[in-house]
């Protein structure tokens, strides 16, 4: 029965629900309708957007707003799930709990306020993360003197202990290879630095350094110098110039040839083959034969024209030469003896490489195998024989040339006589000597200046080290540069015999005369020229001399006397007592008399009146003299002074003695010593020049304080400059890739 | 950890700075594995410890001491101690201490400035290791005075050098002289009174220039340098170079009786017959100050090395004290009697002696300007001369004598030294760095010995007797550089290092004055000229009325107010106390 009534009850609902259904139908039908009304009216209203639901009970004009203020319940929802079977008996048992607890979920915060707590969070994040760099900023503001970029390694290599800590021997491999070692003469104990390494350190000392540096850097000038020069000449468009210069070229080519022949046939035979070669290649070409392009032109011309008759001549006469052929004036059989003698011929020595071997003129090392007194001697003459203006200049030019070519290939020392190790004294006296002459030479160019005061230092470098080495009595061992462990092995062995008193005794001749002082003619103190004794001595002078002021009383009567007219004292006392009441304010009156009561001859304003309108202003601060009766100081202000002084307390300072005190000591030379004026001077910031100053990255100072785990760590440990310089590194790459951004940006 | 040992103290000294870094020492392939694998267990106990620096320093000494190669211990650690004295004598005021409750900026501050005040005093008390030189004294035997030693003897007794410093130049015709030592010392300078003037070197006796300028000479002064010099003659002042050649004759400078040059301002101070103080800049030839003293005749006159103030001594017994910055004497004090005849100032500027025609000899201290005793001389003093060394030496008549310790507190009872010269005594100087006194008479002009006058170190850098032609140029020119400007020249040299608290009053009243106008001065309300009848002077009156008195209307209505609201107060006060007046015990019952 109760399931009867069950559908039944449902039945109803169902009905009612049909009901409600087409009563709702009815409603909207209606509302359409008031629609239509409405919206037929002349203005259009804006359609309200209305939440409609379906319910039983519905107001006329929109849904029933009955239930909303009541909250949905928990219980309202759990009882579906109840029913259900589905659901587990553990959620139904949660939910069941949480409709059992009351308390409800608390709302989300508006956003202002979810906003001001993250800001809050995120400012106190990134306070503790900006915080770290406090120290750093507080330290660097305290410090006297900041040295930027911040990271500065000391210059000059390192040794291997100092990059790499903590490594020790592991593979059988690296066992086996300082097993090895060890065996060969490698050093047990410690020392900073292997025999053979000490043995290198020795072979070049620091002068010997200096001065090797002094002459590449010397070289370097002059290359430059002479590359310049080439260029310069080079860029000349002159045809006529070059001409002449080829003419000249060509001339003293074929000097050199012919001194070439008397001194080294062999690379006579040289020459000669190379000028049969040209000779052949001209013979070959229709060079010079007149039948080009211009030679034609001027064929039609030489008709007419002298000049270019002469022209086609000159190209003919030029053929004719170049085709002739070549005699050779010397024997063979002086040759072939040479030949013999000499096992190794000195062209194998030659620096330069032959840039063109067709062309006799680009070769350079002609000059190369004169000694260089004898070539400037030699130009000499010839440009005293040379009547022509531009050849003669063009000669000037050449003689420099030759010279620097000459100084240059002295530098890089290649000399026959020397096998091995090179002595680089001699080279270097050469050089210097050469120089001299040149600097006696009138004309000298701006470039060569500055080889002269390369060749000053260098001289002087090297006199200092002759000299020492004078002293130490080490000959020998100076001289001898070792740049490789080849050389080394040589070292123990060789023993030069030479020694270069030579060079080294004029200069300390030299050195005497300077220092030997230029006679001075000094005179001689004659007493009895000068001085005239006296006849008579003064035995006893005087033996009253101070007597007591006291006790003199006649003597003050008589001075009393004496000075009876002009009273000194009470003259000074006067001026005192007026130069007082000056100083003294004046009392303002304002008395008006009159005014408020009679006035007239004979009357005087009251009393009280004159003491109402009399000021008196304060009493000045007591004088200075107020205590010293027969003294007066001035009371005025040094105005002059005080626009020189400081009128305003600076920063930090509280109160004058603090500044005062803090100024009390002079920073001058003149009242302190060298280092302590350094060092109160010294700029408060200091860059490297050309240097780029970076920002400061995290890694350079917390570096410092992570100290280096001991025992633990990788097997190759590096030490703390390697350390620095990735950091460096690092930043720098940062920076580079920061930048790389903006620019893509 | 041998090995180790013996590894320290040879790196030490190369790579002492890279050590303070590595905290472990480097190992090199050669040493064996063993060892290694020993060490780590003690390594690890030590790193526990080991994390600081100082205690691994530490363990490095003590095992530096249990190893076999000891290293020799310094006997004396650190640097070497200055002596207390030496100290003092370098000290540049009091040291300041950091207030309690001082900031971090204030505290950092007075730290370094003390730290770099207390660095240069060691190091000049360091440095004074190399003024060896100590002056000495006259010693006479037992009962023997040493005021009877002649000249003569002591030339005789003395090494020929210093023997040759006793001379006399017979200059008998246009005496007496006036003289004057240049600053080295190396230099004399006479002018006779009839026109004789002469510049030697005293020491090789090499005579620069003589001439004969035809006038009288009043005095003869060096300038900076030996190679011009000044004389005062009758009317004009005049420069000479060195070779007596006339350089200048400045006519603004005339009749002047008294020279001084102060060294450091490149001033030349003249004291005129007139009455006129005038200071001529010889760097650059102009006149700096001229002031008229109203005191008559001015031939006594002195510098105080000390602060560069000029002393001038009056007929009427005051020695007054002048700056070119004042028109009125800074101080005026009465020391005689009688006319002051001569003074003379230390070179410390602590003290002043004084001579007047009342034959007293004073002594007075000049930072107090009290005078700290006096003594009776029968003849006077008409020549008065301080030492570097603190002789004095007075002239009576033709006798000059010598006083030893005349600055200290007790009065003096006899002379040192003393000598007798044929005339009357005109000038009188000691020599800078010399043991000699230069004496200008009648009959010429005598070198005169007197051990322990100079003072025995030189400073070579400020005033070198030896320097050459070369040194000289760049001592000038450096000299030039640090010219002290006139307007520093005061009573207290110091006074440049202190704050100026003078109030801003005070300051503007002296920029009004020496400017001439009023910078701050707001300029006058100036109406604009209006068309169509609104410039008539009704109009201009009226526009100006609205912003006369602007400056002073704020305040006139601040009080105003102020009065106002304190009229209120009493009334209510007043009110109060009537009210109170009224009420009986009763009232309180009554609702």
């Amino acid at each position: 029965m109760a399931a009867d009534e069950e559908e039944l009850s449902i039945n109803e609902q169902a009905i009612s629900a049909s009901e409600d259904e087409e009563g709702s139908d009815d409603e909207r039908k209606h509302k359409k309708l008031l629609e239509a009304i409405s919206s037929m009216g002349s203005r259009k209203r804006k359609k309200q957007n209305e939440r409609s639901e379906a319910s039983v009970q519905v107001s006329e004009f929109f849904v029933n707003a009955e239930g909303t203020g009541e909250k949905v319940n928990l219980s309202d929802l759990l009882g579906t799930v109840e029913k259900t079977s589905g659901a587990s008996n553990k959620t139904k048992k949660q939910l069941r709990n949480l409709q059992s607890s009351k308390e409800t979920l608390e709302l989300p915060l508006n956003k202002q306020q979810t906003e001001k707590i993250q800001r809050g969070i995120a400012y106190e994040k990134t306070a503790a993360e900006v915080s770290c760099w406090r120290n750093i900023i507080l330290q660097n503001q305290k410090a006297e003197q900041m040295v930027f970029p911040l990271n500065q390694e000391s210059p000059g290599p390192k040794r291997v202990e100092q990059v790499v800590a903590g490594w020790k021997v592991q593979t059988p491999l690296e066992q086996e290879i300082f097993r090895l070692l060890h065996i060969n003469s490698q050093p047990v104990d410690d020392p900073v630095l292997t025999p053979v390494e000490e043995q290198s350190l020795k072979a070049m000392s620091l002068e010997e350094a200096k001065i090797r540096r002094a002459e590449l850097q010397k070289a370097r000038a002059l290359q430059s110098y002479y590359e310049a020069k080439a260029k310069r000449e080079k860029k000349i468009k002159s045809k006529k110039y070059h001409k002449v210069q080829r003419k000249a070229k060509c001339k003293d080519f074929l000097k050199q040839f012919d001194e070439m022949v008397k001194t080294n046939p062999e690379g006579a035979l040289e020459e000669l083959k190379k000028m049969e070669l040209s000779r052949m290649e001209e013979r070959m070409s229709l060079k010079h034969q007149n039948s080009g392009k211009w030679a034609k032109s001027k064929a039609i011309m030489a008709k007419y024209d002298d000049s270019a008759r002469k022209a086609m001549q000159e190209q003919l006469q030029m053929n004719k030469d170049l085709t002739q052929k070549i005699v050779v004036p010397s024997d063979d059989e002086h040759e072939s003896n040479e030949e013999g003698l000499e096992t190794i011929p000195d062209f194998v020595n030659d620096s330069e490489p032959v840039i063109d071997s067709v062309n006799p003129w680009m070769r350079g090392q002609l000059t190369h195998e004169e000694p260089e007194v004898s070539c400037v001697t030699t130009e000499d003459v010839q440009t005293a024989e040379e009547e022509n203006e531009e050849e003669e200049l063009v000669g000037e030019f050449e003689r420099k040339r030759k010279l620097r070519q000459a100084d240059e290939e002295d530098l890089i020392p290649t000399e026959e006589e020397q096998p091995a190790s090179e002595v680089v004294e001699e080279d270097v006296v050469e050089v210097s000597d050469k120089e001299e002459e040149d600097d006696d030479d009138d004309d000298e160019e701006e470039e060569e200046e500055d080889v002269s005061e390369f060749n000053t230092l260098f001289r002087l470098m090297r006199s200092e080290k002759t000299l020492e080495e004078d002293e130490e009595g080490l000959l020998n061992e100076g001289q001898i540069r070792v740049r490789n462990i080849e050389d080394l092995e040589v070292l123990g062995e060789f023993v030069d015999p030479q020694p270069i008193a030579e060079p080294s005794l004029p200069r300390t001749a030299a050195v005497e005369a300077t220092s030997e002082p230029p006679y001075k003619k000094k005179r001689e103190i004659d007493l009895k020229e000068v001085l005239t004794k006296e006849a008579k001595a003064v035995k006893v002078p005087f033996l009253p001399t101070v007597v007591d002021e006291e006790e003199r009383d006649e003597q003050i009567s008589i001075i009393k006397e004496a000075f009876a007219g002009d009273d000194v004292i009470s003259d000074f006392i006067k001026d005192k007592s007026k130069l007082e009441a000056a100083g003294r304010p004046e009392v303002v009156d304002l008395t008006l008399p009159g005014w408020g009561e009679w006035g007239g001859v004979g009357l005087k304003p009251s009393r009280w009146k004159r003491k109402r309108f009399r000021i008196k202003t304060a009493p000045p601060p007591p004088r200075q003299d107020q205590k010293l009766p027969d003294v007066i100081i001035s009371e005025n202000r040094n105005a002059s002074v005080a626009s020189h002084q400081v009128s305003q307390l600076p920063f930090p300072f509280q109160n004058t003695a603090q500044f005062e005190s803090s100024i009390r000591t002079p920073i001058g030379p003149t009242w302190n010593t060298q280092s302590v004026v350094k060092n109160m001077t010294k700029p408060k910031v200091i860059t490297k020049m050309g240097a780029i100053i970076e920002p400061m990255v995290k890694e350079d100072f917390i570096k410092n304080k992570t100290t280096t785990p001991g025992g633990k760590g990788p097997a190759i440990m590096l030490g703390e400059n390697k350390r620095a310089k990735e950091g460096t590194k690092r930043s720098s790459e940062k920076h580079r890739g920061r930048r790389s951004q903006k620019r893509r940006k | 950890m041998d090995s180790l040992i013996c590894y320290l103290p040879k790196k030490v000294n190369i790579y002492e700075f890279d050590w303070l870094f590595l905290t472990q020492p480097p190992k090199r392939y050669w040493e064996e594995t063993e060892n290694t694998d020993q060490r780590r267990p003690e390594e690890e106990q030590g790193t526990a410890v080991q994390n600081q620096n100082k205690s691994t320093v530490k363990e490095r000494s003590l095992k530096r001491k249990n190893g076999e190669n000891l290293e020799k211990k310094d006997p004396f650690p650190g640097e070497a101690p200055i002596p207390h004295k030496q100290l003092q004598k370098f000290q540049r005021g009091e040291k300041y201490k950091v207030p309690a409750g001082a900031r971090r900026r204030l505290k950092e501050a007075i730290i370094s400035s003390e730290a770099m005040s207390e660095l240069a005093q060691k190091q000049a008390a360091r440095y004074d290791l190399l003024l060896p030189e100590d002056a000495g004294f006259l010693e006479g035997d037992e009962d023997e005075d040493t005021n009877t030693i002649s000249q003569d003897d002591i030339a005789d007794a003395v090494d020929i050098t210093s023997g040759s410093k006793y001379f006399n130049l017979h200059l008998s015709q246009f005496g007496p002289y006036r003289l004057d030592y240049g600053r080295t010392g190396r230099h004399l300078l006479v002018g006779g009174k009839k026109g004789h003037v002469a510049c030697i070197d005293w020491q090789s006796k090499d005579l620069m220039c003589e001439m004969n300028v035809m006038e009288t000479v009043n005095d003869v002064k060096w300038l900076h340098t030996e190679a011009m010099f000044a004389v005062a003659q009758k009317r004009w002042l005049y420069i000479y170079d060195s070779k007596g050649l006339e350089l200048h004759c400045v006519k603004k400078f005339n009749d002047v009786l008294r020279m001084q040059f102060l060294p450091y301002h490149f001033l030349l101070a003249t004291a005129s017959a007139t009455g006129f103080l005038q200071y001529l800049d010889v760097s650059v030839g102009k006149e700096i100050a001229a002031v008229c003293t109203k005191m008559g005749r001015l031939d006594v006159m002195s510098q105080n090395p000390h602060n560069a103030v000029i002393h001038l001594g009056h007929p009427n017994g005051t020695v007054s004290l002048w700056s070119p910055n004042q028109k009125e004497p800074l101080v005026k004090m009465l020391c005689h009697r009688g006319a002051v005849r001569s003074l003379t100032v230390d070179k410390t500027g602590t003290y002043m002696v004084t001579s007047g025609l009342d034959r007293k000899l004073k002594v007075y201290d000049i930072r107090a300007f009290k005078p700290l005793h006096s003594c009776f001389l029968p003849a006077g003093a008409s020549c008065l001369s301080l030492s570097q060394g603190g002789l004095l030496s007075a002239a009576t008549g033709d006798i000059v004598q010598v006083y030893q310790n005349v600055l200290g507190s007790s009065p003096v009872s006899k002379p040192y030294m003393a000598h007798r010269l044929r005339g009357q005594i005109w000038g009188l100087a000691y020599c800078p760095f010399e043991d000699v006194l230069g004496i200008g008479h009648g009959e010429g002009f005598t070198s005169m010995i007197v051990p322990g006058a100079g003072e025995p170190n030189f400073d070579a850098l400020d005033t070198n007797p030896f320097r050459s032609s070369k040194q000289r140029q760049e001592w000038e020119v450096k000299a030039l550089l640090e010219k002290v400007q006139p307007e520093l020249i005061g009573l207290d040299p110091g006074q440049l290092s202190k704050v100026d608290q003078a109030s801003f009053e005070q300051r503007h009243k002296e920029q009004v004055e020496a400017l001439g106008f009023d910078p701050l001065a707001k300029d006058k309300f100036k109406p604009k000229t209006k068309k169509k009848g609104r410039s008539s002077a009704g109009a201009i009156e009226k526009r100006k009325r609205k912003v006369a008195h602007e400056d002073q209307r704020d305040e006139i209505r601040q009080t105003v107010q102020e009065r106002t609201e304190r009229d209120k107060e009493q009334k209510e006060k007043s009110n109060e106390k009537k009210k109170l007046g009224n009420k009986s015990t009763l009232d309180r019952f009554r609702k």
